[in-house]
């Protein structure tokens, strides 16, 4: 069963508790100064923004078919059966593929150092496959970041729609966005006004379709552009065999002069 | 001319020193320290410019090549060998650029045991040391010929056929890959350059520029080297150019008019600016150029027009790689001093290599080129009269 996170803006109260756990989670290092950082970065891997009194967590939404992993050339990042979409360090070449693909801009680097890890967001993968909630889900004061099946978790999301429809955007961000996240967002404004991508901008089609149309073709076209270049090479050797099996009267003719 | 080549020298040993300097804050502080990436921007002018530039530039010898030796244009014979060293050239370069912007360049060698085939980029980065691979043994063709060995030589030979038609594959493949790397991007790159259409509109500018490349070498090296210019050759390559802008350009306005962009383009806008600017100097300046029959039989005119083709396809994909991608409110991507440094040094190293190539090896078709003196006794330069003719195989 794939797990995920629910995090529903309106009951946070941005004590970011979360992202100290997270730190401690990671062994990142936090502290006030790292509290007050607005920003994602290779040391946060988790942020909870405050615009006009209403708050937002940002963190890697795990996609169901995540563009990062499809996009990796050594293939170090991966979608667990779990849900997490976890990195092996060990493969990464450093491309920054993965970031310049990722439509949620999650992945992070580590720009100071000389041998740089991609640093996000893996949703704890250890406590997850041991059955246990992540350590942001399981800090949560107020309930408002919720660890469980996706499934169930999505049901839920539409139940609080539905029994508070003025408290929300009527809709569950992540549900179906980009073929669907691990993430699940609920809010009461626009997740555009803390730029998370608009749903209208993303689509539902998962990121690596948009590539692999045309990556799935080459196996086809490998074997047909050979033949027509091999085919074209002997034509035009053949043309040049018969003009000379002609005899050189033509002295003009193209090739004749081998 | 003493005056200009040492003007040239002290140019280039400037670039060296700075592009040296900028090498050692990058392997001794991190990418962070000599560029202005970050994690907004994690793509700057090194793929920009150092690798997709860089591999649509040295285009130019499976175009040759092909035609060469596959539709059997035996006058072309003559252009293989300065394009294929172009493009080996180009190619290694590719490689060195890529040294810089990986952050872990000492695991390159992964990309062949943690194989990926869904990625894009494993694609390209596959065809780009295999295409290398093949161009290395092109254009041994020329060092086994420099130094007289002629059992390898005859090897070369008798595999040319294949390596072209090869080479004609691999590019095919990576050329257009180029563009289809970027259709991860949908939300993210600038509806002006982000289009279903990218790997056809990628390999088309390829060709061309592959054919204005080949122009401009040819007359730039027949100046800086001494030699005649092969006209009645650039001027059929020139033929072919402008047949494919003609096609580049109407199938960018197709793609165009099916998304719906012709009123956007129009409007002024920071985004609108730099495509005006790519689409005057890649479609709209040399086909007015070529369109009169007087300047394609005119060397200088070919040369401009090239120039021109070169320049906005340039610009087109610094605007599909950066301009297009810059749309974080509040920050412009332009590269540190020390990033364009490191640009700066490899392609004054690609020049010199160029030069130094062309002086010592049988590059150009009768050229005079130096044998070096400790083989062939003190009078080396006074050889040159019975210079080969070289081509890639013959």
């Amino acid at each position: 069963m794939s797990k995920a996170i629910l995090y529903d803006a309106t009951l946070c109260i941005a004590c970011k508790q979360c992202e100290g756990a997270c730190a401690q989670q990671n062994n990142l290092p936090y502290d006030d100064t790292i509290a007050a950082e607005a920003v994602q970065s290779e040391h946060k891997y988790t942020v909870v923004l405050t615009e006009n009194d209403k708050f937002m967590r940002r963190l890697c939404m795990h996609c169901n078919e995540p563009a990062c992993a499809s996009v990796c050339p050594v293939g170090a990042l991966h979608k667990t059966k779990e849900g997490p979409v976890v990195y092996d360090v060990y493969k990464c070449i450093g491309c920054r593929y993965c970031m310049v693909s990722c439509a949620f801009s999650q992945p992070k680097y580590e720009w100071g150092k000389l041998n740089p890890r991609i640093r996000k967001c893996i949703m704890c993968p250890d406590r997850v496959t041991q059955g246990r909630p992540t350590a942001c889900a399981e800090i949560c004061p107020t309930g408002a970041t919720k660890f469980g099946d996706r499934d169930a978790l999505i049901a839920e999301a539409k139940e609080r729609l539905r029994q508070n429809p003025s408290n929300y955007v009527p809709h569950v961000y992540g549900l179906e966005e980009v073929g669907g996240t691990s993430v699940l967002l609920l809010s009461s404004v626009a997740v555009e006004s803390f730029g998370l991508p608009a749903s209208a901008k993303l689509g539902t089609t998962p990121m690596p379709d948009y590539t692999f149309r045309i990556l799935s073709k080459i196996p086809d076209f490998v074997p047909l552009w050979a033949l027509v270049l091999g085919g074209v090479y002997w034509i035009t050797h053949r043309r040049e065999a018969v003009a000379l099996a002609e005899g050189s009267g033509h002295g003009n003719h193209q090739g004749g002069t081998k | 001319m003493k005056l200009k080549l040492t003007f040239w020298k002290v140019v280039f040993c400037m670039i060296m020193a700075m592009g040296v300097y900028s090498t050692f804050v990058r392997f001794y502080y991190g990418i962070g320290a000599v560029s202005n990436m970050s994690d907004r921007f994690p793509w700057g002018i090194w793929i920009g410019f150092d690798v997709l530039c860089g591999v649509m530039l040295a285009a130019g010898a499976f175009i040759v090549t092909g035609a060469a030796y596959l539709l059997n244009i035996e006058r072309l014979h003559v252009i293989a060998r300065p394009a294929v060293l172009t493009a080996f050239l180009g190619y290694c370069l590719v490689i060195v650029g890529l040294m810089f912007d990986l952050g872990r360049p000492w695991y390159i060698w992964h990309q062949l045991i943690y194989m990926n085939p869904h990625s894009v980029m494993f694609e390209v980065g596959f065809c780009v040391m295999f295409y290398t691979t093949v161009l290395m043994f092109e254009f041994s063709a020329a060092v086994l010929e420099r130094f007289n060995l002629a059992k390898p030589l005859k090897w070369v030979k008798a595999a040319l056929v294949p390596l072209v038609v090869l080479g004609v594959l691999l590019s095919t493949l990576h050329q257009s890959s180029l563009g289809t790397m970027y259709l991860i991007m949908p939300t993210k790159l600038h509806p002006f350059w982000y289009s279903p259409a990218l790997p056809f509109l990628f390999f088309i500018s390829a060709v061309a520029v592959g054919l204005a490349m080949t122009i401009f070498e040819s007359s730039l090296s027949s100046r800086a080297f001494g030699r005649q210019l092969e006209l009645p050759i650039l001027v059929e390559l020139g033929g072919v150019l402008y047949v494919t802008l003609w096609i580049y350009a109407l199938l960018r306005f197709e793609d165009y008019f099916h998304r719906g962009q012709l009123t956007n383009i129009l409007h002024p806008s920071y985004e609108a600016y730099f495509l005006w600017l790519e689409l005057a100097l890649a479609v709209v300046i040399p086909l007015a150029i070529l369109s009169f029959r007087r300047a394609r039989l005119n060397g200088t005119m070919l040369y401009v027009a090239s120039c021109s083709t070169l320049l906005g396809f340039v610009t087109n994909r610094l605007n599909v790689s950066i301009t297009g991608l810059d749309t974080w409110p509040g920050h412009h991507y332009f590269p540190k001093w020390t990033e364009a440094s490191i640009t700066a040094m490899i392609i004054a190293l690609g020049f010199f290599i160029f030069a130094t190539a062309v002086k010592y090896l049988p590059i150009f078709e009768g050229a005079h080129y130096t044998l070096p003196s400790a083989e062939h006794g003190p009078e080396p330069a006074e050889l040159p009269e019975l210079a080969p003719e070289p081509t890639l195989a013959d």
